[in-house]
């Protein structure tokens, strides 16, 4: 098993991420620089939070442009897996691998604590069976408030594409939702941290069960560990 | 004489109004000229005024911080060691052993975040982080004191809100987690906020790099952002006269990008990595290209040649006096091993960054630069530093300290509390923005980022795990300074900004290790004023070499007042300190009921400067409390020694507030939990001396019932006084029996008051 | 060719910063409004001549980067060509 982490300019989580696979799963972990062209092999993209391209414009929307992009567009259209987080939820928006938008926090003002997380039954791969039906994982961002037009939402809903929905709203979120799935279900997308919740003094280790559970797609035996 | 500059509005001549104008006295002018052997050109004028500027050359405060203690006593070869000290460099780097090192200094923005707030944080934090990468330090984390005027002011809440959302800005974007700091807010400070910023970093023993231009014909780099007109709008030179563009094209605060930054950060710490590639690294703070090149070359004893014509420029027609002077952010001067040209340059292509090479290292020992072909300054960069006029100013006791000293509630008739009085009290000092929850705040700030803070904001200290190679170090930090105590007795309050700092740490968990200080002060030419600034020089010099903590770096702010008057004298304190095992970390929370409360170190009766004092009587007098070093450390070790023995599980210290504050505080953590506590065994003169006196040496920790004998005992081993206060209940009630009757409070309502206190003084209609 | 490129939120999508914006301007007098949206001015400098395949050209910049049409509108004005 390998996972391959993005690096783009203003990417600061990449570290994080890479930890949460490399030392808290303990599965070889590399990182990807934007400007390659090639993924190489591997068994999951993770692209990380952070500022990638200082957000200007609008988050993400400078990144998807990057070169390595085309490969991860090829990657995720031959069923490979993908997953998000903050920034890299946003990235995934902009590209158009995963519906709708993430604009600014209805409170105008950045948001960094940690949320209660309800569990949605989203399919074979991500429900409240490996999860359970509440999750704690921390959020850290300025642009969390997921936007989405009536007949996305109405798709998003009946394919059942919500992963997770806050349980206190902390940015104003369409629907509370705080991350989905693509349709085929092999990217994943969720502004709250994982990679801020799997060390031994973290507030929560939610953040182990979170990746297993989308590792479950490609390794179905990862869900039986013990978090 | 050097030739005409090719800017003709520069080769005007220089008049006395002009020279003021640039800040220099009449004799340091001479000095000038006798230093150059000719009159200066008008961009030489330029270099010397923010040379030789406060902010720069410590002119009025050289002489006083050579009191401080820069060393460690206690250092082991293989633990504590300063490894480069105080002054030396950008900042000071300490040993944390197995070959580690952290690398920290705070740092203030106080005069740009009154103009300008989010534009004047952000870049405080900007620069300020350049200081830690630039020793070759990977920034990990952030804290912040600020200090403003009382909150119910529009102005306040103003500067509040583009403070906070400035620092938040451009740390969250940077990707350093901010985990602490303090905020007050005071008449003293309306119209003169203090934002002081720190940064800590980590590296290797071997990753150290020094601002030192070395090595005859050694390339000088530039690299980071292009050269624009930033920060000239404040300039002594009036905008008119300096070139035609008008004045509103000159931004007089800089603006700060933090992606730019980040690529800077990583670029750099690259090129750092390549072993043997840079010679010296500095960044360009204030005066950006002025102080770097000459300070380089001072530290290198060499000489420096610039070539402006090289300099990544975004204005167009910029002189010599502009590009020497701009403050534009995020830029970087860099000294390569000669013949490596080509290595620096592709790690900033990687990057998309400017590397730009603008000049060579000489041996004449003097700076000289170029422009369009004209030499533009010619000037020895010894003059600059070393050269910088030194002065002893005048210091006197101000008046008002016979009125305040002297004063005690007794000898003022001063009405003690009554029970409604004391319950009416506790709301509101809780409630009172200084004590009250900072949640609104650093919920903007992202603690989390890097995914090692283990103690969030919120408690006593912030403590960050440290990931050092393969393996892991924790530290704590916090920051301290009350003014209105050093307003008070500056040399005391001095000597409580130290004590309270190292109090906090020693409730974490940790043993102190080293301090950063920031000195915010007033205009040093009035006596007065100076006179506070040498009292709490003293101060704190005592303290660290008392406790052994040795100061590692830090800073001076002056001027900070209005024509009302000065700020109270701050001297921000920040104090690392190192926890040996990440069990002992503890937090100031009580989690469950049954914990019984132990108070160290008694309950003197005092009101001197106390927030009750101020909050409910309107009145800012008395002394600062009494300290007794050694019984502060008498308290400490002992702390410490139950904490690794693993007996307190919760530890708070008392400060603003005093003991009902403290008590109160430890009940609003992640748990509902309530207390009892019995007061009426403690001697107690005044009841409001008891409950909110801000005595010092004092700590609040709660502890396993089957342990409260052994620790009362130890206690009384150790010299330190202790008494069984009460316990931890489940009613969500805080009761307390004094001798004059009983008090009760719910705890959701007084947690409710101290936790929306801010957030509804700072909502905005229509946002959530 | 000077090109301005105005990007708008979509009528439909929540503006938080309009709201606030609106708020404050009627917390300075301002009586009578019904309505405020924040967006954002993209001015370009460019050699090149107007024609439909350029403005082709710049439809697909604008909907692919310049702006998100999943909660944005766009319109430019040329000027100079």
């Amino acid at each position: 098993m390998n996972i391959a982490v993005l690096q783009f300019p203003g990417s600061n989580c990449d570290q994080d991420a890479y930890h949460l696979f490399a030392t808290g799963l303990g599965v070889p972990t590399r990182y990807v620089w934007h400007k390659e062209r090639s993924l190489g092999e591997t068994d999951l993209v993770v692209i990380p939070g952070g500022f990638a391209y200082g957000d200007y414009l609008r988050c993400g929307a400078i990144a998807r442009f990057s070169p390595i992009m085309g490969a991860v567009h090829e990657y995720a259209g031959k069923g490979g897996l993908v997953f998000g987080i903050c920034n890299g939820f946003q990235i995934l928006c902009e590209a158009g691998l995963l519906p709708g938008a993430l604009i600014r926090n209805r409170s105008l003002e950045y948001r960094c604590l940690t949320c209660d997380l309800a569990v949605e039954d989203a399919g074979p791969v991500f429900n409240t069976a490996a999860l359970g039906r509440r999750i704690r994982l921390p959020i850290g961002h300025g642009e969390g408030n997921y936007r989405i037009d009536a007949a996305g939402r109405a798709s998003l809903e009946t394919n059942r594409q919500v992963l997770l929905r806050y349980v206190e709203n902390p940015n104003g979120s369409q629907g509370d939702i705080a991350g989905v799935r693509n349709e085929e279900g092999n990217v994943f997308g969720m502004m709250p941290h994982p990679d801020r919740a799997f060390e031994r003094f973290h507030p929560s280790r939610d953040g182990l069960a979170v990746v297993r559970t989308i590792l479950s797609a490609r390794f179905p035996k990862m869900i039986r560990r013990s978090a | 004489m050097l030739p005409p500059n090719p800017d003709p509005v520069l080769n005007q001549p220089i008049t006395p109004a002009l020279v003021k104008k640039h800040g220099l006295l009449p004799d340091e002018y001479e000095k000038v000229r006798e230093h150059l052997g000719r009159e200066p050109t008008l961009t030489e004028l330029g270099i010397f005024s923010v040379m030789w500027s406060e902010h720069c050359s410590y002119k009025n405060t050289r002489p006083l911080l050579r009191g401080f203690p820069t060393e460690k006593r206690g250092a082991t070869a293989n633990f504590g060691r300063v490894l480069v000290k105080a002054g030396e460099e950008n900042a000071g780097i300490i040993d944390v052993g197995d070959g580690w090192a952290i690398a920290f200094k705070i740092e203030s923005h106080n005069h740009p975040s009154a103009i300008e707030p989010f534009e004047g944080a952000a870049t405080g934090v900007g620069g300020i982080i350049r200081d830690i990468f630039t020793m070759g330090a990977r920034p990990v984390l952030l804290t912040n004191s600020l200090r403003f005027g009382e909150l119910d002011s529009p102005v306040t809440k103003r500067l509040l809100r583009g403070v906070v959302a400035g620092i938040a800005h451009y740390g969250n974007c940077v990707g350093v987690p901010t985990v602490g700091g303090d905020v007050y807010f005071d008449r003293s400070y309306e119209g003169n906020p203090l934002v002081n910023a720190l940064c800590l970093g980590t590296l290797r023993h071997d990753q150290i790099r020094r601002g030192k231009a070395t090595g005859l014909g050694n390339p000088v780099y530039y690299v980071g952002a292009a050269t624009g007109r930033d920060g000239l709008g404040g300039a002594a030179f009036a905008s008119k006269e300096l070139s035609a563009e008008s004045a509103s094209d000159r931004p007089a605060v800089q603006k700060g990008d933090p992606f730019m930054e980040k690529l800077l950060i990583e670029a750099c710490l690259e090129m750092m990595a390549v072993p043997g590639l840079v010679v010296g690294i500095q960044d360009m703070g204030a005066a950006g290209l002025t102080c770097s090149t000459c300070e380089t070359a001072s530290r290198g004893g060499a000489g420096i040649e610039i070539e402006l014509d090289r300099v990544p420029q975004r204005e167009s027609g910029m002189n010599s006096y502009e590009v020497m002077l701009s403050e534009s952010q995020e830029r970087m001067l860099v000294i390569v091993q000669l013949g490596r040209e080509r290595e620096i340059e592709s790690v900033f292509e990687k990057w998309d960054l400017h590397a730009a090479n603008v000049g060579t290292v000489t041996d004449t020992g003097r700076m000289v630069v170029r422009q369009h072909g004209t030499v533009v300054a010619d000037i020895p960069t010894s003059a600059l530093t070393d050269g910088a006029p030194v002065y002893q100013r005048e210091a006197r006791r101000p008046a008002y300290l016979d009125e305040t000293s002297i004063w005690t509630p007794e000898g003022a008739g001063l009405p003690d509390l009554d029970l409604a009085g004391a319950q009416a009290a506790l709301r509101a000092l809780l409630s009172h923005p200084t004590i009250a929850s900072k949640r609104w705040i650093y919920r903007q700030y992202d603690h989390m980022v890097q995914h090692g803070t283990v103690v969030l904001p919120g408690s006593d200290a912030g403590v960050v795990r440290l990931r050092l190679g393969e393996s892991e170090k924790f530290i704590a930090i916090s920051n301290d300074c009350n003014g209105r105590y050093c307003y008070l007795n500056p040399h005391r309050g001095a000597l409580i900004a130290m004590v309270e700092c190292l109090r906090n740490l020693v409730c974490a968990g940790a043993t102190p290790l080293a301090m950063t200080d920031n000195l915010n002060f007033g205009n040093p030419y009035k006596p007065e004023n100076f006179y506070q600034l040498k009292e709490c020089v003293r101060g704190l010099a005592e303290a660290c070499q008392f406790f052994d903590v040795p100061v590692v770096g830090g800073n001076v702010s002056l001027y900070n007042e209005s024509p009302d008057g000065a700020i109270d004298p701050t001297p921000t304190v920040s104090v690392v300190g190192f926890i040996e095992k990440e069990e002992h970390i503890t937090r100031q929370f009580v989690r469950a009921p049954g914990a019984r409360l132990v108070l160290l170190g008694g309950a003197p009766a005092e009101l001197g400067g106390s927030q009750f004092l101020g909050i409910v009587h309107g009145k800012k007098t008395g002394d600062a409390p009494a300290v007794d070093l050694p019984a502060e450390k008498r308290l400490q070790d002992f702390l410490l020694a139950q904490i690794r023995a693993g007996l307190v599980g919760a530890a708070h210290d008392l400060s603003e507030g005093g003991l009902m504050v403290a008590l109160s505080e430890m009940l609003f953590g992640p748990d509902r939990v309530g207390a009892a506590a019995d007061l009426s065994g403690l001697a107690a003169p005044r009841l409001d001396a008891l409950l909110f006196g801000e005595s010092q040496g004092r700590v609040l920790v709660a502890v396993a019932a089957d342990d409260e004998a052994a620790v009362l005992a130890a206690a009384k081993a150790a010299g330190v006084a202790a008494d069984g206060i009460g316990s931890s209940t489940g009613d969500g009630k805080l009761s307390v029996r004094t001798a004059l009757g009983e008090l009760a409070w719910p705890v959701s309502e007084l947690r409710h008051g101290w936790e929306s206190s801010i957030e509804t003084a700072m909502k905005r209609p229509g946002l959530s | 060719m000077k090109i301005k490129v105005f990007v708008t939120p979509k009528k439909n999508v929540l503006d938080p910063q309009g709201a606030a914006v609106g708020h404050a301007l009627e917390s300075l007098g301002l009586k009578g409004l019904k309505g405020t949206r924040v967006g954002k001015v993209i001015e370009l400098d460019l050699e090149a001549s107007d024609s439909a395949e350029f403005r082709g050209r710049l439809d697909k910049l604008c909907r692919d980067l310049l702006s998100n049409p999943v909660i944005e509108d766009y319109h430019y004005e040329i000027a100079g060509a």
